[in-house]
């Protein structure tokens, strides 16, 4: 939990000022915004090898209890009760007017015991929603001596398997407690990138010994927070804080996949979460404003508050997540517009400064994903 | 005459009379990281010190060019719309900005000498 005001570092915080980080502040932490390698080619080297992120800054809980996977579907408009032994689902925290207060990956580590990681900025108040509604049912541990480690592009998983063979089996969002080099480790399949990867969660004391190893290996280069979001841009890939927020539903930022069947009208375990009633209704009714994507004609990157406007001045919707895509070559951007707009043949323009750029909406997202699907 | 330099980390070059190369220093160029795009201003433009005149972007984020001396723009680099990379490989040189016909020559009085600069940005 975070301490006052005071600026917080990672247990890996030498080993990037030692690697020549750039290091900015972020949610409380000091954290490396970009390598000596610079953002563009830490991105490039994720798409085609390994990079190696440090995310410890992410809150990860433990919650347990007979009744832990029934308690935490009163939150979130996901299936837990059936999450598989050691799969990984992703979900959101609802409020009662049916806005996102935060996306977190969970998973079913066995024995009635779940495990979930959370946005760095929001993992105070998540920790504090968990307890206020789930304290009295079940045990919730703030994992504050774990760190977090993500490994990811195609070549991640021969680096990973050079010390822990097993994971090679491992299908997209499985999860698996392993030794990597006689560390303790639990490994998930899963990322922020778009490619193939892991997530590694060990504890804060084995985490330089583990970066050490991994980024041994001539694959591997470190990646920071600025690469990470033109990684997850090109992937289509929500941020809390963007494409997510606490005034709009997940209908709203076009999750619907998110949303499971049982707990939709009509299934099993329908409703029954903050905000149900608001989200139920959009989903059989539609929303008013979906996310899209957005590409801008030329050059200029369009980012984030840019207006979105009809051919006739109208503002239509904004940018969530705006700027450059290294794969692509060109700028992209995500954008909240009205759901009626949100089709191909709407003529859409973004104002920058004082220019009106013309804009396509995609299809999300603007890179295919390489999951390993097994 | 001898490059002089602005708390806005650009270079100024006095070529002849009133007439100034301008560019971003190697510093600046370090700071914004891989640039993805340079919006330039129009020959003809008037520039007046302390105000915007160009968009640098870079992949992270949007950074303002501010004139470090009035005057009116006879040339732009136009080479950086489509590579704005030739900053980073050579932003005192193939790098420049824009040619500036200065209207207060006396501005240049005020700008810093480059040890002056280098203590600037050492602080």
């Amino acid at each position: 939990m975070s301490v006052g005001s005071e600026i917080r570092k990672t247990p890996l915080h030498k080993m990037h000022v030692d690697a020549g980080a750039k290091m900015v502040p972020f949610a409380g932490y000091e954290m490396p915004v970009s390598y000596p390698l610079g953002i563009k080619k830490e991105h490039t080297h994720t798409r085609e090898r390994a990079g190696l992120f440090d995310v410890s800054h992410m809150g990860q809980i433990r919650l347990s209890g007979e009744h832990a996977m029934s308690a935490l579907e009163s939150l979130v408009p996901v299936d837990i009760i059936d999450l598989p032994l050691m799969k990984t689902r992703y979900a959101l925290f609802t409020s009662e007017n049916g806005g996102v207060m935060d996306d977190l990956m969970v998973t079913n580590l066995g024995d009635n015991s779940l495990f979930l990681v959370v946005n760095a900025a929001c993992k105070d108040s998540d920790f504090e929603h968990l307890q206020h509604h789930l304290g009295s049912s079940c045990e919730l541990e703030f994992c504050d001596d774990l760190a977090l480690l993500a490994l990811q592009g195609p070549k991640a998983v021969k680096v990973l398997c050079e010390h822990a063979p097993s994971i090679k089996e491992m299908a997209f969002m499985t999860a698996k407690q392993t030794k990597i080099n006689e560390i303790d480790c639990l490994v998930t399949r899963s990322g922020y990138t778009g490619e193939d990867g892991f997530e590694i969660s060990v504890s804060a004391k084995d985490a330089e010994s583990l970066a050490s190893l991994l980024i041994a290996n001539d694959e591997v280069e470190w990646i920071g927070l600025g690469a990470r979001d033109s990684l997850r841009l090109e992937a289509g890939l929500s941020l809390y804080g963007h494409e997510l927020d606490i005034s709009h539903s997940p209908v709203e930022s076009s999750l619907n996949w998110a949303l499971s069947k049982v707990r939709r009208l009509g299934g099993e375990r329908e409703g029954n979460y903050l905000g149900d009633q608001v989200i139920l209704n959009q989903l059989e009714n539609g929303s008013d404003t979906k996310v899209v994507g957005i590409l801008p004609e030329g050059k200029m990157p369009v980012r984030d508050g840019a207006t979105i406007q009809d051919e006739n001045g109208n503002q239509v919707g904004y940018v969530t997540s705006g700027g450059f895509g290294p794969t692509l070559n060109k700028p992209i951007s995500i954008a909240r517009i009205e759901t009626k707009f949100n089709q191909s043949q709407s003529k859409l323009f973004a104002l920058v400064r004082d220019k009106i750029i013309a804009v396509e909406i995609i299809k999300l997202p603007f890179v295919e994903h390489n999951y390993y699907r097994g | 005459m001898s490059i002089k330099y602005s708390e806005d980390h650009e270079w100024v070059d006095a070529k002849e009379d009133d007439l100034v190369v301008i560019g971003i220093t190697d510093f600046a160029q370090e700071q914004l990281g891989d640039l993805v795009y340079v919006e330039l201003p129009e020959v003809g433009d008037e520039c007046t010190k302390g105000e915007n005149i160009s968009v640098i972007e870079s992949v992270k984020a949007a950074s303002d060019l501010v004139a470090p001396v009035s005057g009116s723009i006879i040339e732009v680099n136009s080479r950086l719309e489509d590579e704005p990379e030739i900053v980073t490989e050579d932003s005192m040189g193939e790098g420049w900005f824009i040619k500036v016909k200065l209207s207060n020559p006396s501005e240049l009085d005020e700008l810093m000498d480059e040890e002056a600069y280098n203590a600037f940005i050492e602080d």
